[in-house]
C-alpha cells in the first residue's frame, strides 16, 4: 500500500514538473498568451466557480474545481465541446480556450485548497460512508472507493470527488444520463449511468454529503 | 418632477419614523408604495418590487441600513427609509411583495433584444463576460438571494450595471467584477432584453422546489432551457 502511495506521489511529482516545464515553455520564448491574459481567463472562471475555486450555488451548482485532477478537467472541456458533456453555456466557455492556455488553467485549479467548506446536510454522513466505501451489492452499485480512490482524491480522468459542493454531486448523480454519456461509447463518463442508476434519492444525497465532508 | 420626488420621499421617511409596529398591525406597504407604485411595478426612479425573490429584498433592506448599497438613489431614499425598519417588518415587506405578480416594462429597444438575450445567455467568453444565465436562471427569474432581472425597467437595469462599473455598490460580489468588462453598449442591449422578458406563471411551481433550503432545485435542472417569451 505505501509502496503505491509512493509510486502515485513520484507519478504525480513527474506530472506536476512536466506541467511546469510546459508552463515555462510558455512564458519564455513565443508566449501562446501573456500573463494578463492568463489572470483575465482565471477571474472570469472564478466569477462562476468561486474566488478560489470552492465551486458556487447560483440557479445551477457550479462545480468546485479547487484540487481537481488536470486531466479530469482537460477532458471535461473536450467533453463540452464535442457535446459529450451536455451544457450550452460551458460549450461557449470551452471552444475559446486555446490548448495551451488550459494547461495553465487546470495547474492552477490543482494547486488551490481542496479543503471542505461545508453545507451538506450531517444526518446521513454513515451511510454514505459505507455506500462510498463497500457499495451497495444487492442493488448492484459498486463502491465509489474502486475507481475514485479510498480518499476520493481521482486520477488522471477520475475526477477528485473529496470536498466537491453536495448540490452539484446531488444533481450530478441524479442527472446522470441526461447531462453524459448518451452520445459516444468513447466518452469515459458513460460508466457512470450504469453506476449510478440503481442509487435512491436519499442514497445520492448520503452519498454527496459524505463526499463534501472529505478533505 | 424632482421636488415632488422628494417631497414624497420625505413623506415616505416621516411615516417610517413612527415606531416600530404592535402585533397584528398591517405592514406598512404604504411607505412602500408611495415611490414604488401602487402595485409594486416601479415608478420613475424606484424599481419593481413585485415578484422579486423576498432573500434578495431582504438582503437590499439590509444593505441599505448598513450603507453597504451607495447608489446615488440609495443613499438619498432608501438609507432614510429603512432607518428604522424592524428585521421582522422588513422580513414581512420583502415576504409580501415576492408574492405580488410582476409585469413585465417593455420599455427597451426592440433592435437591441437579440443582442442582449446572446449576451444573458452565453456571456461573451472572449473578452471573459460570464453567462448571466448560470446564476439569474433561464428565464431571468432569479432565485433565493439572486434577484429576477426579466421585465424590470430599462432605465433601472442600465443604471445598475453602469454604476457597478463606476464603483458604487462594491460589496455585491460578483456583480462588480462583472459589470466592469461590460461597454456602453452591452449594457444597453441586456437591459434593453431583460426588460421584454416577461413572468412565466408556471414557473412558481418549480421555484418551490428551487427555492427550498434543503431542496437542490431538482425539477429545475435536466429540463430545456426555456426560451422567454417576447412580446
Amino acid at each position: 500500500m505505501k509502496f503505491i502511495r509512493l509510486q502515485l506521489a513520484l507519478q504525480t511529482a513527474a506530472l506536476a514538473i512536466l506541467f511546469s516545464a510546459a508552463s515555462r515553455a510558455d512564458d519564455g520564448g513565443k508566449a501562446a498568451f501573456s500573463k494578463p491574459e492568463l489572470q483575465a481567463k482565471l477571474e472570469y472562471c472564478k466569477t462562476c466557480h468561486g474566488l478560489s475555486g470552492q465551486g458556487y450555488r447560483g440557479y445551477f451548482p457550479m462545480p468546485r474545481l479547487a484540487g481537481q485532477q488536470p486531466k479530469y478537467i482537460e477532458n471535461q472541456l473536450q467533453a463540452f465541446i464535442e457535446h459529450r458533456r451536455m451544457n450550452p453555456v460551458m460549450f461557449n466557455v470551452a471552444h475559446v480556450l486555446s490548448p495551451s492556455m488550459i494547461t495553465a488553467l487546470v495547474a492552477h485549479f490543482r494547486d488551490l485548497d481542496p479543503n471542505p467548506i461545508g453545507g451538506a446536510p450531517k444526518e446521513n454522513l454513515a451511510i454514505g460512508k459505507t455506500i462510498f466505501d463497500e457499495g451497495l451489492p444487492e442493488a448492484n452499485v459498486p463502491a465509489c472507493s474502486a475507481c475514485h480512490g479510498p480518499a476520493a482524491k481521482g486520477k488522471d480522468e477520475i475526477p477528485r470527488l473529496a470536498g466537491q459542493l453536495f448540490p452539484y454531486t446531488v444533481k450530478v448523480l441524479t442527472n446522470w444520463s441526461k447531462e453524459r454519456g448518451q452520445r459516444s461509447a468513447k466518452d469515459t463518463s458513460s460508466i457512470m449511468v450504469p453506476t449510478t442508476h440503481n442509487l435512491t434519492q436519499s442514497q445520492i444525497a448520503a452519498i454527496s454529503a459524505y463526499i463534501s465532508s472529505l478533505k | 418632477m424632482k421636488l415632488i420626488a422628494s417631497k414624497v420621499a420625505i413623506l415616505a421617511i416621516v411615516s417610517c419614523a413612527a415606531g416600530p409596529l404592535l402585533a397584528g398591525e398591517p405592514i406598512p406597504v404604504r411607505n412602500c408604495t408611495w415611490c414604488h407604485g401602487t402595485s409594486a411595478q416601479g415608478f420613475a426612479t424606484a424599481p419593481r418590487l413585485a415578484g422579486q425573490r423576498d432573500q434578495y429584498i431582504a438582503n437590499q433592506l439590509l444593505s441599505f441600513s448598513n450603507h453597504s448599497r451607495d447608489n446615488p438613489y440609495s443613499m438619498q431614499y432608501m438609507w432614510g427609509a429603512v432607518a428604522n425598519l424592524s428585521p421582522e417588518t422588513a422580513h414581512d415587506l420583502a415576504a409580501y411583495f415576492s408574492m405580488l405578480p410582476p409585469k413585465a416594462a417593455n420599455d427597451g429597444d426592440r433592435d437591441l433584444v437579440a443582442v442582449g438575450r446572446t449576451i444573458y445567455e452565453q456571456g461573451i467568453p472572449d473578452s471573459n463576460i460570464v453567462s448571466c444565465l448560470v446564476c439569474h436562471g433561464p428565464n431571468a427569474e432569479g432565485v433565493r438571494g439572486i434577484p429576477r432581472l426579466g421585465g424590470l425597467a430599462y432605465s433601472y437595469l442600465k443604471r445598475r450595471l453602469e454604476q457597478w462599473g463606476e464603483g458604487y455598490h462594491a460589496a455585491a460580489e460578483p456583480m462588480p467584477r462583472i459589470a466592469n468588462k461590460l461597454s456602453l453598449n452591452e449594457i444597453e442591449a441586456l437591459a434593453s432584453y431583460l426588460s421584454f422578458v416577461e413572468y412565466d406563471p408556471l414557473q412558481s411551481e418549480r421555484d418551490c422546489v428551487a427555492n427550498a433550503d434543503d431542496g437542490i432545485g431538482l425539477p429545475c435542472l435536466g429540463r430545456k432551457v426555456a426560451a422567454p417569451r417576447l412580446q
